[in-house]
């Protein structure tokens, strides 16, 4: 087994993709965001309960890969109960851990996160595979920041 | 059937193919399973290209130069090429363009000019690639028109005995793929052709995926348009080609205006060229379709039908039972006849992490919809991985692909160990 590939499918990411938390649809979310891949067909729906200035509860449901899925379980566990300041935060820090020039320092990211962020990092080193990672936290962004809801797509972010 | 000779010549031709033999970053062997996508290029193609770069180039149809002279030869030499490896009456009848895709639209854009009217019917099929889709969509959100397409067998063909069904009054065009870019599977054509013409309802047919496993020839399958890309026939990209039986080039009107498609330009009125000139305005890909025709002669002259044929019939079997071998596989649509394509999932792999991983062992194979997302979804999937051969693939590498299918599987549902979260 090649060990780019042991990098990119860490355990956490394999043990989320086959038991994903938080997956399902609240009866009632006060946000919900759809978040498709046209590329491949990945495909998330997301729905929240944001009670004030914080997450209260947030499901998944969808078909999608495993690093999808993974991600989709990873990110509502660690934003659950979050404010939503944090949140903006480990969006941004996700997003550059994927995709910046040189990746992020963490040291403003509480350590607790950390391991679960940068299980994600070896997705950088293949770019067919990065939206499949960041398409949950698009999702999750475009569920709290706008108010249409049109399906978020990969292909015009 | 004894393999042995048919095998001798694959790794002869094999060794035509620089490409195929660079090592994957991975230090393995690059195999390369991406056919139906776009082939590899032989040498000769490649130095056909380059010589023509080199030694050869101008543009076409307006120079009284050397060089003019010259190039616009070999491009009309070429479009004969096309005519004589199509069996086509004229070279009137070959319209280069772009791909298939640009075919299809240029002949969907003619049709709703010069012959559709609101209300006319389209039959189709369940294995339509998009761009024998969404080409008529336009149309048909224009005029209207309905767009039908024909049920599937459950082994995945076209289900020919729903045509009567389908047919109606206001039936004007049957425009179906010959073989299926997302499951491989042939369609019942000469059937359908004889059908249309006994209604006599024209029939566009996609050869893209056909054509570079089976010759075919427009006298003995009298279709009235036909298209097919260069790329996937061994030639370079930026050139296809469009057939239309005469006199459909007489009645269509042009798809783009431009230089090369005119016989006088004024103010007031401007007179077309006629096909198929008319349809091919501004510079065409000169090289790309001087160098298809060398793809062509390579195919039919040095590689042959017959060779294609036998030898790919062997692959296609030799894969079905490797891969009906891997526990959790699940084939789709297995119906014969058959071009060398499978379709297929693994229980508990989504196709995206079955091809990254794949490519982790120098294997190239295509995951996704394969722009067949209505076919997909009567699959009820939303994706597959899909293996697509050529008569340049060797048994060794099918096997190699079944050894990282089970190591796949085993990677994918290997036990894992309690984590610290949760």
């Amino acid at each position: 087994m090649s060990s780019e590939l042991e990098s990119l499918y860490q355990e956490i990411i394999l043990e989320h993709s086959r038991y994903p938390r938080n997956y399902g649809r609240l009866p009632q979310p006060t946000h919900h965001a759809e978040g498709y891949n046209p590329l491949c067909g990945d495909q998330v729906h997301l729905t929240l309960q944001v009670d004030g200035e914080a997450i209260r509860d947030i499901r998944f449901e969808g078909q999608s890969c495993a690093i999808c899925k993974a991600s989709a379980s990873v990110m509502t566990s660690l934003v659950k109960g979050l404010p939503l300041s944090e949140v903006e935060q480990l969006y941004e820090a996700f997003h550059a851990l994927l995709t910046a020039e040189e990746p992020p320092t963490f040291s403003h990211i509480a350590p607790k996160y950390q391991d679960y962020l940068l299980a994600f990092g070896a997705v950088r080193n293949y770019p067919m595979r990065v939206k499949c990672a960041t398409l949950p936290w698009h999702t999750l962004h475009a569920a709290l920041h706008e108010s249409h809801h049109e399906p978020v797509s990969t292909e015009n972010l | 059937m004894n393999p042995t000779p048919l095998l001798e010549k694959a790794r002869q031709l094999r060794a035509d193919f620089p490409i195929l033999s660079q090592a994957h970053p991975s230090g393995r062997p690059l195999i390369y399973f991406d056919n139906a996508a776009t082939a590899q290029k032989p040498r000769v193609v490649i130095e056909r290209l380059s010589a023509f770069l080199a030694t050869q180039n101008a543009n076409i149809h307006r120079g009284v130069h050397w060089l003019s002279q010259e190039a616009t030869h070999l491009y009309e030499k070429a479009r004969e090429t096309v005519q004589h490896f199509l069996g086509a009456a004229s070279p009137e009848e070959i319209i280069f363009v772009r791909g298939a895709t640009e075919g299809i639209n240029l002949i969907a854009q003619g049709l709703r000019r010069a012959y559709f009217q609101p209300g006319d019917e389209i039959i189709l099929s369940t294995l339509e690639h998009h761009a024998n889709i969404v080409p008529w969509q336009l149309v048909a959100e224009e005029l209207p028109l309905r767009l039908k397409p024909l049920p599937l067998t459950s082994a995945g063909a076209v289900d020919v005995s729903a045509l009567p069904d389908f047919l109606s009054p206001r039936t004007r065009l049957i425009a179906i793929t010959h073989t299926s870019n997302g499951l491989g599977t042939r369609t019942p054509i000469e059937e359908i052709v004889a059908f249309a013409k006994a209604h006599d309802i024209p029939v566009l047919l996609d050869a893209c995926q056909s054509i570079v496993h089976e010759a075919i020839d427009v006298q003995k399958l009298p279709v009235d348009f036909l298209v097919f890309s260069g790329h996937k026939l061994y030639g370079p990209t930026g050139v296809g080609v469009v057939y239309m039986r005469h006199p459909w080039g007489r009645k269509l009107p042009p798809y783009q205006g431009g230089g090369d498609m005119i016989v006088r330009v004024t103010w007031e009125k401007t007179r077309y060229a006629p096909p198929p000139a008319k349809f091919e305005a501004g510079t065409p890909a000169i090289a790309e379709a001087i160098v298809l025709a060398t793809a062509i002669h390579y195919i039919t002259d040095t590689v042959g039908y017959d060779f294609i044929q036998a030898y790919e019939a062997y692959l296609t079997d030799l894969a079905e039972a490797l891969l009906r071998d891997v526990p959790g596989l699940t084939l789709y649509g297995t119906a014969r006849p058959r071009g060398p394509i499978w379709s297929f999932n693994i229980e508990g792999i989504h196709p995206h992490d079955l091809g990254t991983f794949l490519d982790s062992w120098g294997i190239a194979v295509r995951v996704g919809h394969h722009c067949n997302q209505p076919l997909m979804d009567a699959l009820g999937v939303p994706a597959t991985a899909r293996l697509s051969l050529a008569f340049y693939n060797l048994p060794e590498e099918l096997q190699t692909l079944q050894e990282a299918l089970l190591a796949a599987v085993e990677f994918f549902h290997k036990p894992l160990p309690s984590l610290r979260h949760e």
